[in-house]
């Protein structure tokens, strides 16, 4: 039954989302076909025209903010860059500010590479640097794998290394005090309590919890903490990104997949207790319950957070634009109080992916005796 | 979704998957055994010193009515006690004056037959005195009746009649 409901949220929560973002794409091309252009007029502009020019601006900074970048931008002109590192026919590794020399075009090994505005990510070139679009906006030209530490990694490794350093040092504080946590990591030790004994048993159980706690703690510490640091000044949108809630979906998924009991299997492809026509319209269903489950927990993810960066950084966009001694104030209370609920939010969703997780693990794991 | 297709970044993916499983790896071994493990043993321990101070009140508790049953036992045995001590002495007063008396029975029969001998014999003796005074003034009186002759005879004929008679 559950399992129905989840399905059906799944897909609507797709149509949803992906019409959204149609539309949202839609004006994104308008707008960085228009981009270039705004800046070359920003300084001939008129005041209504200067208007126009801040809002298309904001717009232009959200976007950015929200994409993945090979600079560690912070404040202005402080930052610092990123090495770059391509696959493609050959290793190609260099510094992300060679983007920034000449026309934005990267020279190497005889091959030409370019940042697309569009969606951050580097295409190969011509020597000209340009970059083809499509009808729909989308970039057609090649891509280099790119393995390059981006601002997302470099972040993802921070984070990576602020919980080993926080988790080892709270478990090294157990053996030193007697069973008893000290310092910072004392903080964490009722969460991991929480999923352990509120997420992990009751969703999975007492006997197969064990095996799964590593997973769903980590997975929580990580979502929760890579959260938390995108609502920093900072604002390095990580688990607003695809490809990392994809990976955070997928490893669910194949730990489901690979610990799943012969009774998971069995509910899938024979599901008991229903006369047998049923059986086979079933088995469709739930085989692609078991995809639209981590698919919808990706979206969930992504979504959300993706949101709330959009939400609060067009509020803060807001107190610019208005330049009122009633709008500025009243969108910068605004956005006040959506940091605080994105505090919340944060913490919410990182709770909601590893609750799912474990009640995924917990119907892969579950033994029926009465079938 | 062509707009998350767009969006998807083969890279990242790889290195999150990468930075991400190594991460869970590392923490499983360096922080969530050792975490999971010493939270579990202070558990357990707090079960037990729970279930040990649960022992401890129970058996505090047994002993402490034991130590009221062994009170109350005792109570009781002194109670019997007394009453044995109490029914003794009253057994042995009653004795005492059950055999003073018999005694003192004894002693006044034994005064009585003494007295009834005493009584007997003084009766006898009086008697015999009696007997002997009465002799020697019947002598007397005899000596002085028949001290003449006629009398004599006269007497003599009326012992015969009075013989004659019997």
């Amino acid at each position: 039954m559950l399992n129905k409901i989840y399905i059906f949220i799944a897909v609507i929560a797709l149509f949803s989302v992906s019409n959204t973002f149609a539309q949202e794409h839609n004006e994104h091309v308008v707008k960085t076909i228009s981009h270039d252009e705004n800046k070359k007029h920003i300084d001939e502009s008129t005041h209504h025209g200067e208007k126009l020019n801040l809002k298309d601006q904001i717009k232009a900074d959200i976007k950015h903010h929200l994409q993945d970048s090979h600079d560690f931008h912070i404040w202005k002109n402080i930052g610092f860059p990123l090495p770059v590192i391509l696959w493609d026919e050959g290793l190609h590794v260099f510094l992300s500010s060679k983007f920034h020399e000449g026309n934005g075009v990267v020279e190497s090994n005889g091959k030409y590479y370019a940042i697309s505005h569009g969606n951050g990510h580097i295409y190969k070139t011509d020597a000209s640097g340009e970059i083809e679009h499509n009808e729909k906006g989308y970039e057609t030209n090649d891509k280099p794998l790119d393995l390059s530490i981006t601002k997302t990694v470099f972040m993802i490794m921070i984070t990576a290394l602020l919980m080993f350093l926080l988790f080892t040092s709270l478990a090294k504080s157990y053996t030193k005090n007697g069973g008893i946590a000290k310092g910072f990591g004392r903080l964490m030790e009722p969460i991991i309590l929480y999923i352990r004994d509120d997420i992990a048993i009751p969703n999975i159980g007492q006997k197969e919890y064990k095996k799964y706690m590593p997973y769903l703690l980590t997975v929580f510490f990580f979502v929760w903490f890579v959260n938390l640091f995108g609502l920093t000044p900072l604002g390095i949108n990580i688990t607003g990104n695809i490809a990392i809630t994809f990976t955070l979906a997928i490893i669910t998924y194949l730990i489901t997949t690979f610990t799943a009991k012969k009774d998971y299997w069995k509910h899938i492809f024979w599901m008991p207790g229903v006369p047998t026509p049923m059986k086979f319209v079933l088995a469709p269903i739930e085989l692609l319950g078991t995809l639209i489950k981590p698919f919808s927990l990706m979206i969930r993810l992504y979504a959300n957070m993706k949101a709330g960066h959009v939400v609060l950084m067009s509020i803060i966009g807001l107190m610019f634009v208005f330049k009122s001694w009633i709008g500025s104030p009243l969108s910068f209370g605004l956005a006040f109080a959506l940091s605080l609920l994105e505090l919340l939010v944060a913490a919410l969703q990182a709770y909601i992916f590893t609750m799912l997780s474990a009640l995924y693990f917990g119907a892969a794991s579950e033994e029926h005796e009465h079938h | 979704m062509d707009a998350l297709l767009n969006e998807f970044s083969v890279g990242l993916f790889i290195w999150q998957t990468l930075l991400f499983v190594g991460l869970i790896f590392l923490l499983k071994i360096f922080a969530w055994k050792p975490i999971l493990n010493a939270v579990e043993e202070r558990e357990e321990g707090i079960r037990k010193s729970l279930e040990g101070a649960e022992r401890a009140k129970q058996e505090m508790q047994n002993l402490k009515s034991d130590n009221e049953k062994i009170l109350k036992e005792a109570r009781a045995e002194r109670d019997t006690l007394l009453k044995e001590a109490r029914e003794m002495k009253e057994s042995i007063v009653s004795q005492a004056k059950e055999e003073a008396q018999l005694q003192a029975n004894k002693l006044m029969e034994q005064a009585k037959t003494a007295i009834q001998n005493e009584k007997a014999k003084a009766i006898t003796d009086m008697k015999n005195q009696m007997g002997e005074l009465s002799v020697s003034i019947a002598e007397k009186v005899v000596k002085n009746e028949l001290s003449n002759k006629d009398k004599q005879l006269q007497l003599i004929e009326q012992l015969l009649n009075e013989v004659t008679l019997n």
